[in-house]
């Protein structure tokens, strides 16, 4: 029994029928944001050489897509994003739960740990440019680093509000450290981990697009910047709609992945 | 069975028992009552092995005890279910640390969810029960893995009234299937007269058993309501005597500090 153990999931009606009404409704924002974009440049309430309508933004996305640009510089983003993502999620989940474990060294570390917590990622950039040049191996890190600390932080708090009762009850029955890990610690850290897991999501994706656009030959920040550059305007936003897009999938993913392994969670707190 | 001599236990400077006897014979269902803070808790901790006292000994079988094991289960006041087992697999966890093969796990905690009525529940979640299944859940658990000592703390205090007796009721009747020595505590002085063969009653801080008394209601399948018995009222009247003192002056002390 090497295995974590976490809830298992649980199939829900309601989140199965979700009713078309539902789906209308709560896209009716972004519908009407659509609108408004597509409209108020034709219509003269906004210079249309700086914010194009939404349709020619599609064509240009169109153009993009066609001609290969597009895939590529996502795939490089993806790829530093995933990485960068990965890497902190394989180093930080564990070493969030050692630290939390073990008191003294959660005591000795935090306020270490709210430093570089509080240190914007980006304002490191040039130490990382710096340090390990304008390539793929300062890219990746700056998103390793960025992603580290909210699944840190989150780790180590999660380990450390386990429920005291909880870890009496374990005592009482003479479990041993590593079955209480197993057993106690490790499941009822998970949602706290996720929320953790879940914001590093977000923070990959806001960071990479930004160090792209110092110094990059490839991606989605560097495609917008360029296209800025060029003043090729519906291109430039159809890159930033592409990179919305992608934060929003992205998100929603770890949501969903998330909401399977904490299904136990889920009423309890509604 | 369980001996405790002179038993003190002091966190820092503050005494929270000081020189607890009590004898407690095999299969017998001893309650502890005593006004709040008087070390109730503290006292089960010391049964439990979770602590250890700072003078004093406590014996079971006549071996001091040392450390937690399995020959005691508690029962906690805050249920302490594990939120992301279903009820089944709350009581399977005890199993678990026993040892016991995985398909007899199973087989026991149905068994033992049925004994505390449970039925047809195996598969909710705590957060998908009543606080009195809940506690249910915790007693199933404790006696599933058979051990000689059940402890418990305040079991029914965050129950209504009418799920607390019926808790109180199924409680003797497994007492009384099972042989367990029980060791209850309550700060309810109708719970420890109605479920206590024995009633010690625990001075207010530091903590000592200030008396114990015997009770002995008859033959319970004879008196239709027990509550109102003149029996009852008696050993009642006599607890809330003994406990009266206890209670103001744990007030007097309160303001004091
Ligand atoms: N770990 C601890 N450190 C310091 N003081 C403690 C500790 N545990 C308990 N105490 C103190 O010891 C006293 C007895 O506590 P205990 O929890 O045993 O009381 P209790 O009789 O169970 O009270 P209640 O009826 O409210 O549950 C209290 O005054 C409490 O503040
Ligand atoms: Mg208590």
């Amino acid at each position: 029994m090497s295995t974590i153990e976490i809830a298992l999931p649980q199939v829900r009606k309601a989140t199965v029928g979700i009713s078309l009404r539902k789906i209308v409704y709560r896209s009716a924002a972004i519908v009407g944001l659509l609108a408004v974009w597509e409209l108020a440049p034709r219509l003269g309430l906004v210079d249309s050489t700086f914010l194009p309508p939404f349709s020619d933004v599609m064509v240009a996305w169109w153009q993009l897509l066609a001609d290969g640009q597009l895939l590529d510089n996502t795939l490089a983003s993806l790829g530093r994003s995933l990485t960068g993502f990965g890497l902190a999620v394989v180093t930080a989940v564990p070493l969030g739960l050692l630290i939390g474990w073990y008191k003294p060294v959660a005591e000795l570390l935090g306020p270490l740990l709210e430093v570089f917590r509080n240190t914007a990622a980006l304002a490191l950039l040039p130490v990382f440019v710096l340090l390990l040049g304008i390539g793929e191996t300062s890219k990746i890190s700056i998103v390793l680093y960025a992603c580290v600390w909210p699944i840190l932080l989150n780790t180590i708090s999660a380990v450390r509000t386990v429920d005291p009762t909880l870890l009496k009850l374990a005592r009482s029955l003479d479990l041993p450290p590593i079955r209480l890990f197993q057993k106690v610690i490790l499941p009822a850290a998970a949602p706290t981990v996720f929320t953790g897991i879940r914001l590093a999501g977000a923070v990959s994706i806001l960071v990479l697009v930004a160090a792209e656009m110092v110094g990059a030959k490839a991606g989605l920040g560097y495609l917008v910047n360029a296209a800025q550059f060029n003043f090729a305007i519906p291109q430039m936003y159809a890159g930033i709609v592409t990179i919305s897009v992608i934060g929003v999938v992205f998100n929603q993913l770890l949501v969903a992945l998330e909401r399977r392994f904490t299904s136990w969670r889920r009423d309890q707190l509604s | 069975m369980i001996g405790l001599r002179a038993v003190t236990k002091d966190f820092g400077d503050f005494t929270a028992l000081a020189g607890v006897d009590l004898d407690v014979a095999a299969g017998e269902f001893v309650v502890i009552v005593g006004p709040s803070g008087c070390g109730k808790s503290t006292l089960l901790d010391l049964l439990a092995g979770l602590t250890a006292p700072t003078s004093g000994q406590l014996l079971l079988h006549g071996k001091p005890i040392n450390g937690p094991g399995l020959d005691r289960g508690i029962v906690f006041q805050q249920y302490a279910l594990l939120p992301w087992r279903t009820a089944l697999g709350n009581v399977e966890f005890g199993l678990e640390a026993t040892g016991v093969p995985r398909r007899e796990r199973t087989e026991r905690a149905r068994e033992f969810l049925d004994l505390v009525g449970l039925t047809g529940f195996e598969q909710r979640h705590p957060h998908e029960l009543s606080g009195g299944m809940r506690q249910r859940v915790a007693i199933a658990r404790s006696l599933a893995y058979d051990p000689e000592v059940l402890l418990m703390d305040e079991p029914f205090a965050a129950l209504d009234a009418q799920t607390r007796e019926s808790l109180q009721d199924e409680l003797l009747r497994i007492w009384e299937r099972t042989g367990k020595t029980i060791v209850f505590i309550t700060h309810g002085i109708d719970e420890a007269v109605y479920l206590g063969q024995k009633v010690a009653v625990l001075t207010s801080r530091p903590g000592r058993v200030k008396r114990t008394v015997q009770i002995d209601l008859g033959n319970r399948a004879e008196v239709r309501d027990l509550r109102s018995s003149e029996k009852f009222a008696h050993y009642r009247h006599e607890i809330w005597e003994l406990l009266h003192d206890e209670v103001a002056r744990a007030q007097r002390l309160e303001v004091a500090r």
